[in-house]
C-alpha cells in the first residue's frame, strides 16, 4: 500500500501548472483533494512521476454568481459546496448530491474539479453536471476552451481533457426559480459509490412540465444523460403513464457492470427506481 | 529517491523532517514523530482510525502525503489533554460513557468529534451519527460512542456558559 515515488511540485498559479504539465506530459498528474488519486497510487493503478499539487494555486476556489450563471472553482471542496449559500438558494440539488458522497472526512478534501475531471463512472458530480447542462472550463498550453459536460466523458477514465490541460472550474445557468429537483442514490452503506443514482431537474407551469433533465450515475462506462427520458416528460402533467415511459427510456440506455454492487439487470432496474423516485420528488418540490 | 524537507505545526510545536515525497502523513506522524495515537486501521481511506485535525478539517492521514501538509497546523489525539494530564472533555466522555472497548478506533473518533463539536456544538443524536459516519468501530455498536459525544457536548457547553457568566 505504498505509492510509487514521484517528484512533488507545489506551484502558485495556473500558468505554472500548465507549464509543468506541458513539460512532463503524461508523466505528470495534478493532485487536488487526492481522495481518488492517492488510493489509486497506493494500488499502483496510477504511478505519476510528477505530482503537481493545486492547493496553493490562486483563483481555483469558490462559488460565484454572474447574472444568471454560477461558476464553481475546481478546488472547491464538497464541504464548501454543502455550505454555500449561493448554491442552497439557487441550485440545492448540488448540496443534496454532495451530502451523499463518501463521509465527512472525504468531503473536507474531495474537490468538485477532481470529482468531475477524473472520469470515474462511480463519481456523483459528473451526472449532476450533465443534468444541469454545465460547461467545463479548461486551460492548457494553447489557452482556454470550454467543453459541455455532456460531451466530456468518452469511457471510464477517458475524457476530453488533453495532456497539459487543467480543469479550472465549471459554469452553468441557474435552473429556473421554482424548479423541482432531486438526486436519488442507492448505496450499500455510507461511503459507498452508487449502485445506481439519478439526477432530475424539472420545471412546471400550470400543472404541465415545461422543461426536464435527467442524468444517471454509475450504470455505464460514463455518466449518462438521458435525453429521450427527459424529452418524454416535457408537455405532460407527469402522470403515472408518462413517468413509467420515462423510467423505461432511462433504463434502456444503461449498461452497468455486474460487480459487488449487484448483477447488471438489477442495477438497470435500480437506475429505473432511482429515476422514478427522483422524478416524483422533483414534481412535488416544483412550484 | 526524492527527499523533501517538510515543516509543519503538530500539537502546537513546530516540527521538521526529511521525507520521501510518497510518505503518507500517517507514517510521518507515527514513525518520524513517534505520535502513535493516530492508528492505521485500513490504509484504504475507509475506517477513520487515522483521523487528525488539519487546518480546521478532519482528515484521514493515510490519504494525504506528508508533503501536502507542509505549513499545516495539525492536532492529533496526543494534543487533546492539558499539559498537566487533565483529560479533554471528549476524552472524559469516552471514559465516562464507556465509549470504547478495544480502543483502536478511539483516537480517530476523538479527533473527528473535536471538529464536529466545533462546527455543531449541540448536535442531535442523528447529527452525531452522520458526523462520525467516516469512523468505523468494530466493538461498541456505536451506542456508547454517541453518548460519549453527547457527554462532551454538554460539558463543553456548560464550560462555555460558565465562562460567559
Ligand atoms: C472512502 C471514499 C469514498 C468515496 N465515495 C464517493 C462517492 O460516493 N461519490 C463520489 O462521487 N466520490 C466518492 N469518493 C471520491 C471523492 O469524492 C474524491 O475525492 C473525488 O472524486 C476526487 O476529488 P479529489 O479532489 O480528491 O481529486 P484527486 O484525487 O486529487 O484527483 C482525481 C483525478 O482527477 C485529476 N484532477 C483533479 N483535479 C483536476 C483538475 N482541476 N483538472 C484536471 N484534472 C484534475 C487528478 O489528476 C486525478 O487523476 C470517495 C472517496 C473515498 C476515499
Ligand atoms: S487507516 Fe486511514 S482511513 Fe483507515
Ligand atoms: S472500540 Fe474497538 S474498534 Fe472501536
Amino acid at each position: 500500500m505504498i505509492p510509487g515515488d514521484f517528484e512533488y511540485h507545489r506551484p502558485n498559479s495556473i500558468g505554472e501548472v500548465v507549464s509543468l504539465l506541458s513539460t512532463h506530459g503524461d508523466e505528470a498528474r495534478v493532485i487536488a483533494g487526492g481522495h481518488s488519486l492517492i488510493p489509486m497510487m497506493k494500488l499502483r493503478l496510477a504511478a505519476p512521476e510528477h505530482l503537481v499539487d493545486l492547493q496553493d494555486v490562486a483563483g481555483l476556489v469558490g462559488v460565484s454568481e454572474d447574472g444568471g450563471a454560477i461558476t464553481i472553482g475546481a478546488m472547491t471542496t464538497q464541504t464548501e459546496l454543502i455550505a454555500s449559500k449561493v448554491l442552497a438558494e439557487n441550485c440545492p440539488i448540488i448540496r443534496e448530491a454532495a451530502l451523499l458522497i463518501a463521509d465527512p472526512q472525504v468531503r473536507y478534501c474531495g474537490t468538485l474539479g477532481g470529482n468531475v475531471a477524473n472520469g470515474d463512472p462511480g463519481n456523483d458530480m459528473p451526472a449532476l453536471m450533465q443534468c444541469l447542462g454545465a460547461t467545463y472550463l479548461l486551460q492548457g498550453p494553447d489557452g482556454t476552451r470550454e467543453v459541455d459536460a455532456r460531451d466530456y466523458y468518452e469511457a471510464a477514465y477517458f475524457t476530453e481533457l488533453k495532456d497539459g490541460e487543467l480543469l479550472t472550474g465549471v459554469r452553468f445557468e441557474k435552473p429556473v426559480v421554482g424548479h423541482g429537483y432531486a438526486y436519488k442514490k442507492l448505496k450499500r452503506k455510507v461511503g459507498d459509490y452508487a449502485t445506481a443514482a439519478a439526477a432530475v431537474i424539472l420545471s412546471m407551469n400550470g400543472g404541465s412540465c415545461v422543461s426536464a433533465s435527467i442524468a444517471l450515475t454509475n450504470v455505464g462506462d460514463t455518466p449518462l444523460y438521458a435525453q429521450a427520458a427527459s424529452d418524454a416528460l416535457v408537455g405532460t402533467a407527469l402522470d403515472a403513464a408518462t413517468i413509467d415511459q420515462a423510467v423505461a427510456l432511462a433504463e434502456s440506455i444503461t449498461e452497468p457492470a455486474s460487480d459487488g454492487r449487484g448483477p447488471a439487470e438489477y442495477r438497470t432496474k435500480m437506475a429505473g427506481v432511482m429515476t422514478r423516485r427522483a422524478i416524483e420528488e422533483a414534481k412535488e418540490r416544483a412550484q | 529517491m526524492n527527499k523533501k524537507h517538510v515543516k509543519m505545526t503538530v500539537n502546537g510545536k513546530t516540527v521538521e523532517g526529511d521525507v520521501e515525497a510518497r510518505t503518507l502523513l500517517i507514517h510521518f506522524l507515527r514513525e518520524d514523530l513517534g505520535l502513535t495515537g493516530p492508528h492505521i486501521g485500513c490504509e484504504t481511506s475507509h475506517c477513520g482510525a487515522c483521523t487528525v485535525d488539519l487546518d480546521g478539517r478532519s482528515v484521514k492521514s493515510c490519504t494525504l502525503f506528508a508533503v501536502q501538509a507542509e505549513n499545516a497546523d495539525i492536532t492529533t489525539v496526543e494534543g487533546m489533554a492539558a499539559a498537566d494530564g487533565t483529560l479533554h472533555a471528549i476524552q472524559e466522555g469516552f471514559m465516562q460513557e464507556h465509549g470504547l472497548q478495544c480502543g483502536f478506533c478511539t483516537p480517530g473518533m476523538i479527533m473527528r468529534t473535536h471538529r464536529l463539536l466545533q462546527e455543531n456544538p449541540n448536535p442531535t443524536d442523528e447529527e452525531i451519527r452522520w458526523g462520525i459516519s467516516g469512523n468505523l468501530c468494530r466493538c461498541t455498536g456505536y451506542q456508547n460512542i454517541v453518548k460519549a459525544v453527547r457527554y462532551a457536548a454538554n460539558k463543553l457547553n456548560d464550560t462555555t456558559r460558565e465562562a460567559a457568566e
